[in-house]
């Protein structure tokens, strides 16, 4: 069997190939709606950068942004990235790509029940998206849709069908995952082919397990939080709604309801999913820069390791999201602490990068580059993170720009660039070709030089001040007025960065059709979606089996045996 | 199993030609990046046969189940949360407004429903686990573990559809009372959990029908295991969920 062989070829009629259950089809259509969801966040996002700079421009057929579509803007393009991109593609999607291959299985355990959480997937994203066809427009509360304000239509423009929109496509969404993570998880543990050892599997499909896990019982919390806040939306409970709420001329607040309960239900998902959008990443670089430094990944264990227990303290420092919402200030202390012992494995997982990049044979590749990028910017962005765990710091700067900077650098972008990694890297299994490595490098340094030019300001911006979700900074007060240039230069950077992208999809376009084509294992890979010979009865290697400058065939493949070896 | 390091040639020979500069950069010698050696694969169920198949369905039945328990978790905080949230009135005094709720009595014949129909399911479940018949039907000598399986399944059917009109009548009960949904939190709660529940048992009703037309309409012997299996697991857990909310709803109000 070839290792490369294009996706959804065998089947014929097209109802068929519409419900098909292959995995890589399905993979690849994850990432194909991950990219319409990026496309239309970095649009949104496009458009806040130019309100900011140039506050009040008018906009063909449409005028001035008012406040509250700003705020509608900020809502879209966080549920959009989180949600659709950030999880969707480096879990769902990569992991239909190619795990069932790393593992040496011949398709996932349960590829309908993967076929029907892309669907609903798919779903829950045209239902959100069409929260903009209504006349009201969309919600303006924030991806986080804090109550009191998310749960009283009254509320806003968009708080009305278009919060009802969000409701029910990040209802679909969950449902949608929690099916892809089962299907992950029962793949994992029961299809690994025979001698493929928890030991032996690759760090992505570690970190596709360990995702899945934090999807079964993270997402299911949010399933809760939304149906007590539609009950309090349209069945007249009082869970979230507080004494006396007074909104737009009118009290609403009819029980003793607790928007503090949201924000605890809320942050018990948001911060796992924090780790869902980024482990995948992880573990990908893991392999991407043993791959390419052709040295074993120092310390695998340990790596494995640290990727559970990263797992494993995401579900308990979700009050370090809560420090200024009124939580008991003990409790604060409490999750500082735990923050701060999540830095520990998270460090350990950086110092083994540098480990085995250390002295190894560097090739520079596209893929490579987007993982070095990755580790800059998690680095970059995971500096600040000790900083807001401290929840004295925290009262200043959690509602300012800096929080924005330190989850941009560490989630954003860094997920970003894994993805990018990944499509660069495993292009070849969905198409049978090699991207363009010269368009490739300018869009890796472009997108880089962009990246740290938008948000790194933004740290300053955070540090002078400047509040979040504020649709400009100069108006009739003065105190912020000052920034203007500041925001000008991040808007500019922002418009690289997306102009950067255009460059991507060039690549994208291009090589799909005239490509170099890519041959059996472009890139010397050891793990055993590349696999070139048939599969062996047993597996008998790790997955990082490379020695730097022994042989011309410097790396020994998991599909090899020690026979074969001799 | 304990592992065993035996040194393969590339090992020396990666050692011996490290290239070295800049300091000697760390190498993890162990032969498999640590893997392999600490996992008794005679354990393990291999290939695509009736028990792999039952072994996968199982698992994904179970995380799809613990997925559920977490659902029910967050609503079981958010009832001891919003119990104690209140307000403080004029004179500084932390009132809450949660009301106590009694319990209509009909639920505890509910609960005893429910475990029993938990008994009649296993009983069908077991069915079709029985040996000797379970052999004949793979030889395709009739199916005589299906047969003795469908009354079992039918009456868990007949017992869950008891138990959801009686939560109904519960919810009249309360209903008559004054209390909807909406009138206390204390009521919220009680709707919304039993409410929840009463969903899941809906679709455990549903799959309990087609598990029974599962019965006669499949062709492979262990895919008519796997339907009943997994219904009967999620219809057990169901059970199981109902005990922790219902001692919930009495002990905590």
């Amino acid at each position: 069997m070839s290792g490369i062989r294009a996706a959804g070829r065998t089947r014929s009629t097209p109802l068929q190939r519409i419900v098909t259950t292959e995995d890589r089809t399905i993979g690849i259509r994850y990432l194909l709606l991950s990219l319409v969801a990026v496309a239309a966040g970095t649009l949104l996002s496009l458009a806040m950068r130019t309100q900011l700079a140039w506050p009040g421009i008018r906009w063909p057929f449409h005028g001035p942004l008012l406040p509250e579509e700003y705020l509608s803007l900020v809502t879209m393009h966080g549920t959009l990235m989180i949600f659709f991109v950030l999880t969707t593609a480096p879990q769902s999607g990569f992991a239909s790509l190619v795990l069932p291959q790393q593992i040496g299985a011949r398709r996932m355990a349960l590829p309908w029940l993967n076929a029907l959480g892309f669907w609903i997937v798919a779903l829950a994203l045209a239902v959100l998206l069409s929260a903009f066809l209504l006349p009201a427009g969309g919600p303006i509360a924030g991806w986080t849709n804090y109550p009191p304000l998310s749960a009283i239509a009254s509320a806003g423009p968009g708080q009305g069908g278009g919060m009802d929109c969000w409701l029910l496509s990040i209802g679909l969404f969950c449902v949608g995952s929690w099916f892809s993570a089962i299907n992950v998880l029962v793949t994992v543990l029961t299809e690994r082919a025979r001698g493929m050892t928890l030991g032996r599997m690759p760090l992505t499909v570690w970190s596709w397990f360990v995702s899945s896990i934090l999807i079964l019982l993270a997402f299911t919390v949010l399933f809760a939080a939304i149906v007590l806040l539609f009950c309090d939306r349209h069945l007249g409970t009082a869970f979230f709604i507080p004494q006396g709420d007074w909104v737009s001329g009118q009290v609403v607040g009819h029980g003793d309801g607790s928007p503090l309960l949201w924000l605890h239900l809320f942050w018990f998902f948001g911060h796992p999913e924090v780790y869902i959008a980024i482990l995948p990443g992880m573990g990908l670089v893991s392999s991407l820069i043993a791959n390419f430094s052709r040295r074993p990944i120092v310390g695998y264990r340990m790596m494995a390791a640290a990727t559970v227990l990263i797992g494993l303290l995401g579900f308990v420092v979700w009050g370090h999201h809560m420090f200024v919402s009124g939580m008991n200030p003990y409790a604060g202390a409490a999750f500082g602490l735990t923050t701060m012992a999540i830095a520990v494995p998270s460090t350990a997982e950086v110092f083994s990068w540098l480990g085995t990049l250390w002295g190894g044979g560097l090739r520079r590749t596209t893929p490579m580059l987007f993982a070095l990028g990755f580790l800059s910017l998690f680095i970059a962005g995971g500096v600040t993170g000790p900083i807001l765990a401290l929840p004295a710091l925290d009262q200043y700067l959690h509602n300012t720009f800096f929080v924005v900077a330190h989850f941009h650098l560490i989630m954003a972008m860094a997920g970003a660039f894994s993805i990018f990694a990944g499509i660069y890297y495993w292009f070849p299994l969905m198409t049978g070709r090699l991207m363009s490595e010269r368009l490739g490098r300018w869009h890796f340094w472009l997108s880089l030089i962009a990246a740290y030019g938008t948000f790194f300001p933004m740290h300053l911006e955070g540090l002078a001040g400047r509040p979040r979700h504020f649709a400009q900074v100069t108006g009739s007060t003065s105190s912020l007025a000052s920034l203007l240039p500041m925001e000008r230069g991040v808007t500019w950077a922002a418009f690289v960065l997306g102009a950067a992208q255009i460059l991507f999809l060039i690549n994208l376009l291009w090589s799909a059709r005239r490509g170099q084509p890519a041959g059996q294992n472009p890139w010397q890979a050891t793990t055993l979606e590349w696999q070139t010979t048939p599969l062996p009865n047993r597996i008998e290697r790790g997955p990082y089996e490379y020695h730097s400058g022994t042989t011309e065939a410097d790396f020994t493949p998991q599909w090899e045996t020690a026979s074969q070896q001799e | 199993m304990p592992a065993t390091f035996t040194r393969s040639v590339v090992d020396t020979e990666r050692e011996r030609k490290d290239p070295g500069f800049g300091g000697r950069p760390p190498v993890d010698r162990r032969p498999t990046g640590g893997g392999g050696g600490d996992e008794n694969w005679d354990h393990h169920r291999h290939g695509r046969g009736p028990r792999a198949l039952l072994t996968r369905y199982r698992m994904g039945i179970f995380s799809a189940l613990a997925g559920d328990l977490m659902f029910f978790m967050a609503l079981v905080t958010a009832f001891f949360f919003r119990q104690s949230s209140g307000h403080f009135d004029g004179h500084g005094a932390y009132i809450l407004d949660w009301h106590q709720l009694a319990i209509p009595p009909i639920l505890y014949l509910n609960t005893a429903i429910l475990l029993l129909s938990s008994v009649t399911m296993e009983m069908g479940r077991r069915q079709l686990f029985h040996e000797l018949d379970v052999m004949e039907e793979w030889l395709g000598m009739g199916r005589p573990a299906a047969r003795r399986a469908a009354p079992w399944l039918a009456a868990t059917a007949a017992l869950g559809v008891a138990f959801l009109i009686g939560q109904w009548m519960a919810w009249k009960d309360l209903a008559a009372q004054g209390f909807f949904f909406a009138s206390n939190p204390s009521s919220h709660f009680f709707y919304l959990i039993t409410g929840a529940h009463g969903a899941h048992l809906v679709l455990g009703v549903l799959a309990l029908f087609a598990a029974l037309a599962a019965l006669s309409l499949l062709h492979r012997m262990e895919l008519r295991q796997i339907f009943v299996d997994c219904t009967a697991w999620y219809w057990h857990s169901m059970g199981l969920f109902w005990i922790f909310l219902f001692g919930l709803l009495i002990f905590c109000q």
